[in-house]
């Protein structure tokens, strides 16, 4: 059992979820799934140039076609509404739902077109004429930061959209301290999340009682927020229902532009508006993309392998419209030295624009592709000095006794012991079997190759980060909540405010509520408040949900207990510190016979107010609004050093690949990993999170990149072009669990949606790089397709042979 | 183009709709008769979300057009239950399994998985991951999938022993 001798009733035991009884029987209720009467429906004109100027957009032939209400274009929503959201502070670049006289992207939706069915709004949509002037485009990373590079946004001057330095700790003097150094590069490509939904929603307005209904396929913060924004109306007339199902998000369901859309245009023809992208729509136009990242980076390190400090450039091309894309390269400050012991580091971050498809948040916020530069270089110097691997991640590990370790950012790791989860791994994995395995396949002529590397997993969402890239965005408070309510027959229910998309919030709360009033789980109801009911939240990101949201249920039940305590005390006549609660029962300690069960206190609350202690105020309802635990709730200081995320998850993966030499096609075999993620609060669940985040991160790894060709066309609109990995590319993975509770959270748990896939993409490449090895080749850019290895290959023997 | 008058049986139960000859199956399903279990996630037949039984066999649905369907017997996610409100075996293996997060290909997963188990009752884990590598997952990495069908197929044999 997980928790470290805590002995749980329900936490930590291997119990059905709540949520999964509605999907298997066919019954989620998805953003598609929403028919509100007299629904109309959006169909999109997207633009097939990179970059062009829009001369003229003539509508008259849509217009005249079949059931068709509208056709919307830039011009005219830039004029009623105002732009979207930027993370960072340049007024200059303006980001709106649809072109507004520049095209910047191929596949930006230029223009929508309303009817009432989607059949034939596509076919309206086909006679949307658009007058383009087709310009050169920004395409390459490198080349963006050119003087000369075509601008994305003129108005902006250029297309570096921010550049911020940090020095942290003695840079130089560990440096000058240091034996070797060793330089190297690495390639994140562009990828994404790519949910098996497509991003979906319907608005409604209602006129008379001024209510914008919102049903959507959302995960974000300020969603209300920044609908209200954009169209000028109050946050209080915008109900988004967080009881939409969300078929997959992992941070990109952020649809706030085609929100803006329907919206817009569900109050301008008094018809209810539904936009739901079909897969081009998704992967071209959506602005769901990742990041998309070159690191430059330098290592101090001496003979014995101890790593003393890191020198590191992170550009990140965020696309045509940044949104909150860029504060991706802040999140990695959280644990930017990742698990081990560098005692300084130098960060440059930049942020450029090209004529891409917009980047939104991706699982793990930045953090996946740091982590995959940080493994890389940890191979590279193990290489370099002739130290096996693991050993070297050994020598440079925090150990178990050094915690809470304070990293040179400022941020204390709150606890963890990574030597031993390593160790877990190695011996699931059988490691030295799985050596054997390895060099009898060499042995017979194949590429084999295991893979190794650690993540941490930086969880609660404390993101003081994004002050480090815009001071003017103060925001300290990052808050979740719980309501809950005893009613007059017992029954609990608790309350949650936002949408959930596969995370199992329900179990979460029902599990952690039931823990602490020691009720069955299956007994507690858990609802979805609409935002005008909600509470505070910041929506389900960074790894937060456990930690944030399950301590304001702690909160908020332990409120109620002590109520029921207290009410139990007033009615047997004796102190408080008097009654124990077991299990529904109310005793006086050592007279188990005075006792008052848990309906009869839940009756007197609501119904005998004769009966209530004085002042107590009846009924049982409480709630909590829970600042994320550990935080400082400070801004950083002048050195810029700051807490950020308060817990840290730790995982080892150890995958086994072999790859066909002629094809370059990489086939992982075998996959162990050990994960510690603090106290688990539902095992299953967090198997899955562990094992679909690396499968993820496999994707990511091998298979998975939006393409665009010089020119900037993009070449990866389906799934035929995209390829997320199914059941063949992925093994049966084994995994071994480890718990170090955190001391920060209510039960010691920590974040585990994120790790699986911070620590796959730069295990698989340690693994793929592993097999190349004996062919002199080393790669370090993702995805490393089949295509780019066997290209590898083929330089090699060209150049031995030649 | 004119509308066609069509009849089917769905879920055991005729259905009659009349419908433009470009409508696809998967449309029909979910917009014109309300069984909004069976999913879309593409539109080009790669990730299997809208898979359902015609005349028993797993296709999709985003594939086919509603008037192929005419005089065809169907069976979607909301059919695989044995009584009323009940959950079959196999969705129950699901729960059990946590064979999913976000549920979106859930329906899909169990049409393949079913129609898996009605040809062959004891699959071993490299049938049942070819079984479903035509739909894809991107939740679960799909290791509590293939357990989910390989659960219901030991209690199947185990319900027979
Ligand atoms: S929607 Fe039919 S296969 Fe994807
Ligand atoms: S459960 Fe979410 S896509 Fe499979």
């Amino acid at each position: 059992m997980s928790g470290h001798g805590a002995n749980y009733r329900y936490v930590s035991r291997k119990r059905r979820t709540k949520e999964d009884r509605r999907f298997i029987a066919g019954k989620g209720r998805f953003a598609a799934d929403i028919a509100v009467p007299g629904m109309k429906h959006v169909a999109l004109v997207a633009s097939p140039h990179p970059r062009a100027n829009i001369l003229s957009i003539d509508a008259t032939r849509a217009l005249e076609s079949p059931g068709v209400h509208a056709v919307l274009t830039g011009d005219e929503l830039a004029a009623e509404t105002a732009p979207l959201f930027n993370g960072l502070d340049i007024p200059e670049v303006k980001w709106f739902p649809l072109a507004v006289g520049m095209s910047r992207y191929a596949g930006e939706w230029v223009a929508a077109v309303v009817a009432d069915s989607r059949y034939l709004a596509e076919d309206a949509a086909e006679l949307v004429e658009v007058d383009y002037e087709p310009l050169p485009a920004a395409v390459e990373i490198e080349s963006l930061l050119e003087p000369d590079s075509p601008l994305v946004h003129p108005g902006h001057g250029s297309n570096v959209l921010v550049r911020k330095t940090f020095e942290w700790g003695p840079v130089e003097a560990d440096f000058a301290k240091s034996e070797r150094t060793l330089t190297y590069r690495a390639r994140w490509g562009r990828s994404s999340t790519v949910p098996i939904e497509t991003f979906g929603v319907v608005s409604r307005w209602d006129p008379i009682r001024e209510i914008l209904d919102v049903w959507a396929s959302i995960q974000m913060p300020n969603y209300q927020e920044q609908i209200a924004n954009s169209l000028g109306i109050p946050t209080n007339s915008i109900r988004v229902h967080n009881d939409v199902d969300v078929g997959g998000s992992y941070g990109v369901k952020r649809g706030i532009k085609h929100t803006v859309i329907t919206a817009y245009l569900a109050r301008k023809l008094g018809m209810p508006v539904r936009l739901i992208e079909d897969r081009l729509d998704n992967m071209s136009g959506g602005d769901a993309h990742g990041p998309d990242r070159l690191f430059d980076v330098t290592l101090a390190f001496d003979g014995d392998g101890t790593i003393r400090s890191m020198k590191l450039r992170a550009i990140d091309d965020v696309g045509a419209y940044p949104g909150r894309g860029p504060l991706q390269l802040g999140k990695p400050i959280t644990a930017l030295v990742g698990p081990y012991r560098l005692s300084s580091v130098a960060y440059e971050a930049i942020s450029v624009t090209s004529n891409k498809t917009g980047q939104v948040p991706v699982r793990g916020f930045g953090q996946s592709p740091t982590n995959f530069m940080i493994e890389t270089g940890i191979d590279l110097v193990a290489r370099r000095l002739g130290i096996d691997r693991i050993e070297l991640r050994r020598r440079n590990l925090i150990r178990s006794d050094e915690f809470p370790w304070r990293i040179p950012t400022g941020t204390e790791y709150d606890s963890g012991d990574y030597h031993a989860v390593l160790a877990k791994a190695l011996a699931l994995a059988d490691y030295d079997a799985l050596v054997a395995r390895r060099d009898a396949a060499r042995a017979a002529g194949r590429l084999a190759g295991i893979g190794i590397a650690a993540c941490l997993e930086p969880g609660g969402g404390n993101n003081i980060f994004e002050q480090l890239l815009n001071e003017k965005l103060e925001i300290t408070t990052f808050v979740e909540s719980c309501l809950m309510r005893v009613d007059m027959h017992g029954h609990v229910t608790a309350v949650m405010s936002t949408t959930t998309s596969g995370q199992g919030h329900e179990t979460l709360i029902a599990t952690i509520a039931g823990e602490e009033l020691e009720r069955d789980p299956d007994t507690i109801r858990v609802t979805h408040a609409d935002s005008l009911e909600a509470l505070p939240t910041r929506s389900p990101v960074a790894s937060r949900m456990a930690i944030v949201l399950g301590g304001a249920t702690s909160e908020a039940a332990r409120k109620i207990r002590a109520k029921m305590v207290r009410i139990a005390a007033h009615n047997l006549g004796v102190g408080e510190d008097r009654v124990e609660y077991q299990a529904g029962t109310f005793f006086v300690r050592g007279e188990p016979a005075r006792k008052l069960e848990w309906n009869e206190i839940a009756s007197i609350a609501h119904r005998q107010f004769h009966r209530l202690p004085p002042g107590a105020e009846p009924c049982l309802q409480e709630f909590s609004v829970l600042q994320v635990p550990g935080a400082s709730g400070q801004l950083p200081n002048e050195k810029k050093e700051i807490q950020l995320y308060p817990c840290f998850s730790f995982q080892a993966h150890i995958p086994y690949v072999e790859i066909d030499p002629g094809t370059g096609k990489v086939e992982v075999l075998d996959y162990a990993i050990g994960h510690d993620c603090g106290t688990v609060i539902n095992p299953d669940i967090v198997r899955g999170m562990i094992v679909g985040g690396l499968a993820h991160g496999v994707g990511a790894a091998l298979y998975e990149k939006f393409a665009y060709d010089g020119d900037g066309q993009f070449l990866s609109g389906s799934f035929v072009d995209y390829l997320l990995p199914s059941s063949h590319e992925i093994p049966i993975v084994r995994d071994v669990e480890h718990c170090t509770p955190s001391p920060r959270t209510s039960l010691g748990q920590k974040g585990s949606g994120e790790g699986g896939y911070l620590g796959a993409p730069a295990a698989v490449a340690s693994a793929v790089n592993d097999a190349l090895a004996p062919l002199g080749i080393s790669l370090s850019e993702l995805p490393m397709r089949l295509c780019d290895i066997e290209a590898a290959i083929h330089e090699k023997r060209t150049e031995r042979n030649g | 183009m004119t509308a066609r008058d069509i009849s089917l049986t769905v879920n055991g139960e005729i259905r009659r709709a009349n419908v433009m000859p470009r409508m696809t199956l998967v449309d029909l399903l979910r917009d014109v008769l309300g069984l909004t279990g069976t999913h879309i996630g593409c539109e080009h037949g790669v990730c299997g979300a809208c898979s359902i039984l015609l005349d028993g066999v797993p296709v999709r649905s985003c594939l086919i057009f509603a008037v192929q369907a005419d005089g065809h017997e169907v069976t979607t996610v909301e059919g695989l239950a044995d009584g009323d409100g009940e959950i079959g075996d196999l969705q129950d293996a699901f729960w059990e399994c946590h064979a999913m997060q976000c549920g979106y290909c859930t329906p899909g997963m169990l049409i393949a998985g079913h129609a898996l188990l009605a040809e062959n009752p004891a699959p071993d884990t490299g049938e049942i991951r070819e079984a479903i590598s035509g739909n894809l997952c991107r939740c679960t990495g799909y290791t509590q999938i293939v357990e989910a069908i390989a659960l219901c197929a030991a209690r199947r044999r185990e319900g027979e022993g």
